[in-house]
């Protein structure tokens, strides 16, 4: 087993990841200022969140961007890969570098994935470029509308 | 709009924040303006939306909340902003949208995620949302995650 299994949290590393996935100060020391909410020293907790990121508890550790927002273009795709196809339209998709994240869902549509591009109108181009490749339709589920959200998820 | 500055700011801290004493005056430095300057795009940036939040993101599935359950939902085009609102607020729900239904094949036009200990916690948390939706539920599921086949960080 490597060191990345075998961490086991500790209580301070759970107050840190619960406090932390609900913000962090915009501050000249915002460590220290973190810090002093949960009792530590300012390096203490440079020092563990560190360690929360390299041994992967934490995937990120800083600012979220939108990237909507950014000007870019986001969407939300599916489609129905037959099960003979199935390794291979996931190998063409991954290696695609607009395709952000891919998940194998239980569903006839059983293929979702996530398109980023850096302009909005290469969307259009990248869904006809997978239709043409893979001759199956892709659905495209751009948003509509983004409720905003309070994700919380204790450790 | 965003101009170089903030753009510059965005692409220093895409991958994270410093970790270092004061994070935004070192970002300040590479860039060669005031620590004051970037807190000050930052805060901007926060209040627009843009940065959706500073902080940090647990790896759900290394503490345990392994069932991934994508809940989606068929709700009254006229009344869906006020269930997606409430919706959005669940603790358990990370993201949660509208989008458009295809007919004859996709008739849900609500996706909320749901991240859970187990496939148990998740069933309970749709129930959560059922009971929530009540009536003016017109049918949902929940299609579970079976493998994750790519996942990287949106870059510009």
């Amino acid at each position: 087993m490597s060191e990345t299994d075998s961490y086991q949290l500790d209580d301070i590393d759970k107050k840190i990841i619960n406090a932390l996935q609900k913000g962090f100060p915009i501050s000249a020391r915002p460590y220290l200022e973190a810090a002093t909410d949960l009792g530590l020293s300012e390096q203490e907790l440079i020092d563990r969140i560190q360690r929360l990121l390299k041994q992967k508890f934490l995937t990120r550790f800083g600012p979220m961007y939108d990237a909507a927002e950014l000007g870019g273009g986001l969407t939300l795709a599916a489609m129905s890969v037959p099960e003979n196809q199935f390794e291979s339209v996931s190998a063409y998709l991954n290696s695609i570098k607009q395709v952000a994240h891919n998940y194998e869902r239980e569903h006839r549509l059983n293929m979702w994935f996530v398109l980023a591009t850096e302009q909005q109108g290469d969307i259009e181009k990248v869904i006809h470029q997978i239709e043409n490749q893979t001759r199956l339709p892709v659905y495209n589920m751009p948003k509509e509308h983004s409720f905003f959200v309070n994700l919380y998820l204790p450790a | 709009m965003l101009d170089n500055i903030d753009k510059k700011i965005i692409r220093l801290t895409q991958d994270g924040l410093p970790l270092a004493t004061q994070p935004y005056l070192n970002i300040a430095e590479q860039l060669e303006v005031s620590a004051a300057e970037v807190m000050k795009r930052m805060q901007q940036m926060l209040d627009k939306g843009i940065i959706r939040r500073i902080a940090a993101v647990p790896n759900h599935y290394k503490l345990g909340y392994v069932a991934n359950g994508m809940s989606v939902w068929n709700i009254a085009d006229e009344k869906i902003l006020g269930y997606g609102k409430r919706i959005g607020q669940l603790p358990f729900v990370s993201h949660c949208y509208q989008r458009p239904r295809h007919p004859g094949v996709w008739k849900y036009n609500l996706f909320a995620m749901i991240h859970a200990l187990d496939r148990n916690q998740v069933e309970k948390h749709v129930g959560t949302i059922a009971e929530l939706v009540g009536d003016d539920n017109r049918g949902h599921e929940v299609l579970y995650s079976k493998r994750m086949l790519k996942k990287t960080g949106m870059r510009i």
